[in-house]
C-alpha cells in the first residue's frame, strides 16, 4: 500500500473525527455560560440545573475533544514532515499562538469552573465558564487562519535558495480574506450543531420522559431550536460569501462542486444527478436554473468556469499534471452539506412551532429529536472533507502538491499501524462517549438543591468535578 | 543574543514547564492505585491534580507548536523520526486524560478500577518515553544529510535512552509523591511522603548517573555543574520531605526537574538535534530555524502572553492552595 495514501486516511480519519467533538465544544460552552448567566441574573433555580445538566455533557465532550487534540498538534510532524520543513516558517506561527493564547486559556479556566463552585464567588466562577467559551473561539481563529492559508496563502514569498515558503507579513496570514469567511461559516456551524445538540435531548427528555422537569427541559428545547435557525441563518450567508470568494481564489473546487466541466453563463445548479460524474453522460439531474451563477458570483447570469478550461489553464500555469479533485466526491459532499444543513433548519423551525404555548409536539418529534443533532454534524464532516479533497492536488494551493508533503521515506506498514491504532483507539473512545452521554441524559435534571452538608471547602458544592 | 538562542532557550523553557508541571500529575497517576487503597482514598488523590492536570499537558502543546514555528526542521525530523515512539506517547497520553476525566462518571466499581489501570498505566507510558526520547535527542541519532531520521524505533532503545527513560520515570514519580503528600492530609499524605523518601534514595541514583553519563557523551563544565546542582536540589528535597516540610521538598524536586533539563540543554547547544551518522549533518539551532521575521514575530507574542500565562495557572494553584483531605463515605450521587 502507499504510504501517500495511508497518511492521508490517518489525517482524514483523526481530523473529522476531532471535528465531530469541536464544534459541540465550541457551541456549548457559550450556551452554557449562557444557562450560568441566566441563573446569576434572574436566580431561577431552573437555568442552575440547566447549567449543570449541561455542563456535565459538555465535560464528557470536552474531555475527548482535548486529547484528539494533541494528536493534531504532532501529526504534521509525524505524517507531513516534509510539508512541515516547508510551509513551517509559516505555518507553526499560528499553531504556536493557539496553543500560547487559546488553550491555556481554555484548560486554566475550565478546571477553574469545574472545580471552582462553591470556592469562587459567583461572579468570578461565572466569569471562568466566558473565559473558557472564548477560549474556544481564539483556538478556532487561529487554527482555521492555518487552514485558510493551506487554501488561499498569502503574506510568504518562495525562498528557492533554501527550499522552503518564507512568512513575510503575519497580519496578511492572520487576517487572510478566506479566514474573514470561513472563521464565522465554521462558528456558525458550531453553534448549529450545538444547538440542535440541546434541542435534541430536552425534547427527547421532555416527550420520553414526560418527568416533572418538563417545563424546564421545553425552555432548553426552545433555546437550542432558536439557535439552530438563527446560527443557521449565519450558516448559509456566510457560507454563500464563502462560495464566492472560493469561485475566485478556488475556481476548481467550484466547478468540481458542481461537476460543470464546460465553462457555463448562466450556470445551473444541479441538486441531484444520476449518471456518470467524471464524465460528461448524465441520465437524470434536478437543476435549478441559474444557481450557480448566482453562488458562485452573486449574479444569476454570471459565467462560471469549467473544469476542462481550469485544467488547460492550469497546466500551463503550473506544469503538466493532473489538478482536478475527486468530482463525485466533491459533487456530493457539496450537496448533502447545504441539504442536511437545511433539514436542521426546517427540524428546528418546526420544533419551535410545535411547541409553541405549552403545546407538545407528536410522537414522530421523538425520532426526530434523536437525529436532529446528527444532521449539523454530518454537515460539518461533509463540509470539511468537500474543502479539503475540493482543494487536491494541491496541499497549500498553488504552491506544494500533497504528495510532496507527504514523510518521505515513511514505511507503508508503520503508517498502517499508526492509522488502525488510531481509529481502534477512536472508535472505542467514541462508544464509551455516546455511552456516557446516553447516560447522562437518562439520568436527567440533578436535584435542585446541592445536598446538605456537602458545601465545606473541600467538596464542589456542585459535583461536576471529582 | 541570537533570536534563534533566545527561542532555544524558550523551548527549554515550555519543556521545563511540561515536565516540572505534568511530571508531578504522571507521579500522581502512577502511583494512584498504590496509595489509594480504597475509593474515596483515590478520588481524594485525583482530586490534588483535578483542576491543573489538563492546563499542565498544554505545556507540551505549546512546546510542539513553539518548535514548529520557531524551528521546524527540529519539530520535522523529531516527529517524523521518532514516530513509533511519540504514537505510543500519543496513546498513553490520551487514555490517562479521558481516564482521569472518565472514571467518577459511573459508580461502578469496576469501571472506576480499569480507568485507574489506564491512568496508571498511561502515567508510567508517558514519563518513561519522554526520557527515552529526550535521551536520545542528547545522544544523538543517525540524521543523514536531507534532515532525514534514517533509524528506527528500535534505534531509540539503546542503554543510554533506557536509562534516560528509568531517570524521567523515577524523578516524575517522586516528585508525584512529593506533590501529593504537599497537596494531602491525613493517611494520604503519611504514605505519600514515606514513598517519596523510599522512591527518592534509587531516584537520586538512576539520575546521578544518567546526568554523569550525558557529560561523557556531551558534557561541558557549564552542563556539568548544573546537572551537580540538580542533584542537590533533588537531595535536598528528599531531605527536606524526611523532616515534613514538603513545601521545599516540592520546590526541591521541581528545581531538580528544571535544572536536569537545563544541563541537558546546555550539553545540546548549539545543535538542536545531533546526528550520529556525521556531525556535518546535525541540526543547529541556526541550520533547523524560521527566518528572523517569524522568530520576531513570535518573541513579540511570547513576551506578552507567557507572563499572563503564568499569572493565571499560578492563580489557580492559589485558589487551589487547600490540602484535600479523604472524605468521610458519602452516598454516590
Amino acid at each position: 500500500m502507499d504510504p501517500l495514501l495511508l497518511a492521508r486516511w490517518q489525517f482524514g480519519i483523526t481530523t473529522v473525527y476531532h471535528f465531530l467533538l469541536v464544534p459541540i465544544t465550541i457551541g456549548l460552552s457559550f450556551i452554557v455560560a449562557g444557562f450560568q448567566t441566566a441563573w446569576f441574573r434572574t436566580g431561577d433555580e431552573k437555568y442552575l440545573r440547566l447549567t449543570r445538566f449541561f455542563g456535565d455533557l459538555f465535560l464528557i465532550n470536552f474531555a475527548l475533544g482535548v486529547v484528539t487534540g494533541i494528536v493534531q498538534e504532532f501529526q504534521f510532524g509525524m505524517n507531513w514532515s516534509a510539508y512541515s520543513r516547508y510551509v513551517g516558517d509559516i505555518f507553526g506561527a499560528p499553531l504556536a499562538m493557539e496553543g500560547l493564547l487559546a488553550f491555556f486559556l481554555e484548560s486554566t479556566f475550565l478546571g477553574l469552573w469545574i472545580f471552582g463552585w462553591g470556592r469562587l464567588s459567583k461572579g468570578l466562577h461565572l466569569a471562568t465558564i466566558w473565559i473558557t467559551a472564548t477560549g474556544t473561539l481564539l483556538s478556532a481563529y487561529f487554527i482555521l487562519a492555518a487552514n485558510s492559508w493551506m487554501q488561499h496563502p498569502v503574506g510568504y514569498e518562495v525562498n528557492a535558495a533554501a527550499g522552503r515558503a518564507e512568512l513575510k507579513d503575519i497580519m496578511a496570514v492572520l487576517l487572510n480574506s478566506t479566514n474573514m469567511v470561513t472563521f464565522p461559516h465554521t462558528i456558525a456551524a458550531a453553534f448549529m450543531t450545538a444547538g440542535a445538540f440541546v434541542t435534541g435531548v430536552a425534547l427527547w427528555r421532555l416527550l420520553r420522559r414526560g418527568d416533572e422537569d418538563g417545563p424546564t427541559f421545553r425552555t432548553a428545547a426552545r433555546v437550542g431550536a432558536v439557535i439552530v435557525l438563527v446560527s443557521g441563518v449565519a450558516v448559509a450567508v456566510s457560507g454563500d460569501a464563502q462560495a464566492r470568494l472560493m469561485t475566485q481564489q478556488q475556481p476548481m473546487k467550484m466547478a468540481a462542486a458542481e461537476a460543470l466541466f464546460e465553462t457555463s453563463q448562466p450556470a445551473s445548479f444541479s441538486l441531484f444527478t444520476i449518471g456518470s460524474l467524471n464524465g460528461s453522460k448524465e441520465l437524470f439531474s434536478i437543476r435549478v436554473p441559474g444557481l450557480l451563477s448566482f453562488l458562485a458570483t452573486g449574479s444569476f447570469d454570471g459565467k462560471v468556469e469549467g473544469i476542462n478550461n481550469i485544467q488547460a489553464r492550469y497546466v500551463q500555469e503550473y506544469g503538466p499534471g493532473d489538478y482536478t479533485p475527486n468530482t463525485p466526491i466533491t459533487y456530493w459532499t457539496f450537496r448533502l452539506m447545504i441539504g442536511l444543513g437545511a433539514l436542521a433548519g426546517i427540524a428546528a423551525l418546526w420544533f419551535l412551532w410545535a411547541l409553541r404555548k405549552g403545546r407538545l409536539p407528536g410522537r414522530l418529534a421523538v425520532t426526530t429529536a434523536i437525529l436532529l443533532p446528527f444532521l449539523p454534524l454530518v454537515a460539518n464532516s461533509l463540509g470539511w472533507l468537500f474543502t479539503e479533497i475540493g482543494r487536491q492536488p494541491w496541499i497549500v494551493f498553488g504552491l506544494m502538491t500533497t504528495p510532496l508533503g507527504v514523510t518521505p521515506g515513511s514505511s507503508a506498514l508503520v503508517v498502517l499501524f499508526t492509522l488502525v491504532g488510531f481509529t481502534l483507539l477512536y472508535g472505542v473512545l467514541g462508544l464509551i462517549e455516546i455511552g456516557l452521554i446516553a447516560r447522562r441524559v437518562r439520568a436527567g435534571l440533578a436535584p435542585p438543591e446541592p445536598p446538605a452538608g456537602s458545601h465545606d471547602e473541600g467538596e464542589p458544592a456542585l459535583a461536576l468535578g471529582y | 543574543m541570537e533570536l534563534t538562542t533566545v527561542w532555544f532557550i524558550l523551548i527549554a523553557v515550555l519543556w521545563i514547564g511540561y515536565f516540572v508541571l505534568e511530571g508531578f500529575d504522571f507521579g500522581v497517576g502512577i502511583l494512584l492505585r498504590i496509595l489509594g487503597r480504597d475509593e474515596p482514598e483515590r478520588r481524594a488523590i485525583l482530586r490534588t491534580i483535578g483542576p491543573v492536570w489538563d492546563g499542565n499537558e498544554v505545556w507540551l502543546l505549546v512546546a510542539g507548536g513553539a518548535t514548529f514555528a520557531a524551528f521546524p526542521e527540529w519539530y520535522a525530523t523529531l516527529f517524523s523520526g521518532f514516530y513509533l515512539a511519540l504514537f505510543a506517547i500519543l496513546v498513553a497520553l490520551i487514555f490517562r486524560g479521558i481516564a482521569i476525566e472518565y472514571r467518577n462518571k459511573r459508580p461502578d466499581p469496576a469501571w472506576r478500577s480499569r480507568w485507574d489501570w489506564a491512568i496508571t498505566g498511561g502515567s508510567f507510558t508517558a514519563a518513561l518515553l519522554w526520557g527515552v526520547a529526550f535521551g536520545n535527542i542528547v545522544q544523538g541519532v543517525p540524521i543523514d544529510a536531507n534532515k532525514q531520521f534514517t533509524g528506527t524505533f528500535f534505534t531509540l532503545l539503546n542503554p543510554y535512552g533506557i536509562l534516560g527513560g528509568l531517570t524521567t520515570l523515577l524523578l516524575f514519580t517522586t516528585h508525584g509523591a512529593v506533590f501529593l503528600a504537599l497537596k494531602s492530609e491525613g493517611v494520604i499524605r503519611e504514605r505519600a511522603n514515606r514513598a517519596a523518601w523510599l522512591i527518592g534514595l534509587p531516584t537520586a541514583v538512576v539520575a546521578v548517573a544518567f546526568l554523569a553519563w550525558t557529560q561523557l557523551i556531551r558534557g561541558d563544565a557549564a552542563s556539568a555543574i548544573i546537572a551537580a546542582l540538580a542533584a542537590a536540589a533533588f537531595v535536598g528535597g528528599i531531605a527536606a520531605n524526611r523532616v515534613r516540610r514538603e513545601g521545599w521538598a516540592f520546590l526541591g524536586s521541581a528545581a531538580a526537574i528544571a535544572l536536569a533539563v537545563v544541563s541537558l540543554f546546555v550539553a545540546l547547544f548549539p545543535d538542536v538535534m545531533p546526528s550520529s551518522t556525521d556531525a556535518a549533518y546535525s541540526l543547529t539551532t541556526t541550520n533547523a530555524s524560521s527566518t528572523e521575521y517569524t522568530l520576531t514575530i513570535m518573541t513579540v507574542v511570547a513576551v506578552l502572553f507567557t507572563p499572563l500565562v503564568l499569572l493565571y495557572q499560578g492563580w489557580t494553584y492559589w485558589v487551589f492552595r487547600k490540602r484535600i483531605s479523604v472524605p468521610p463515605a458519602t452516598p454516590e450521587r
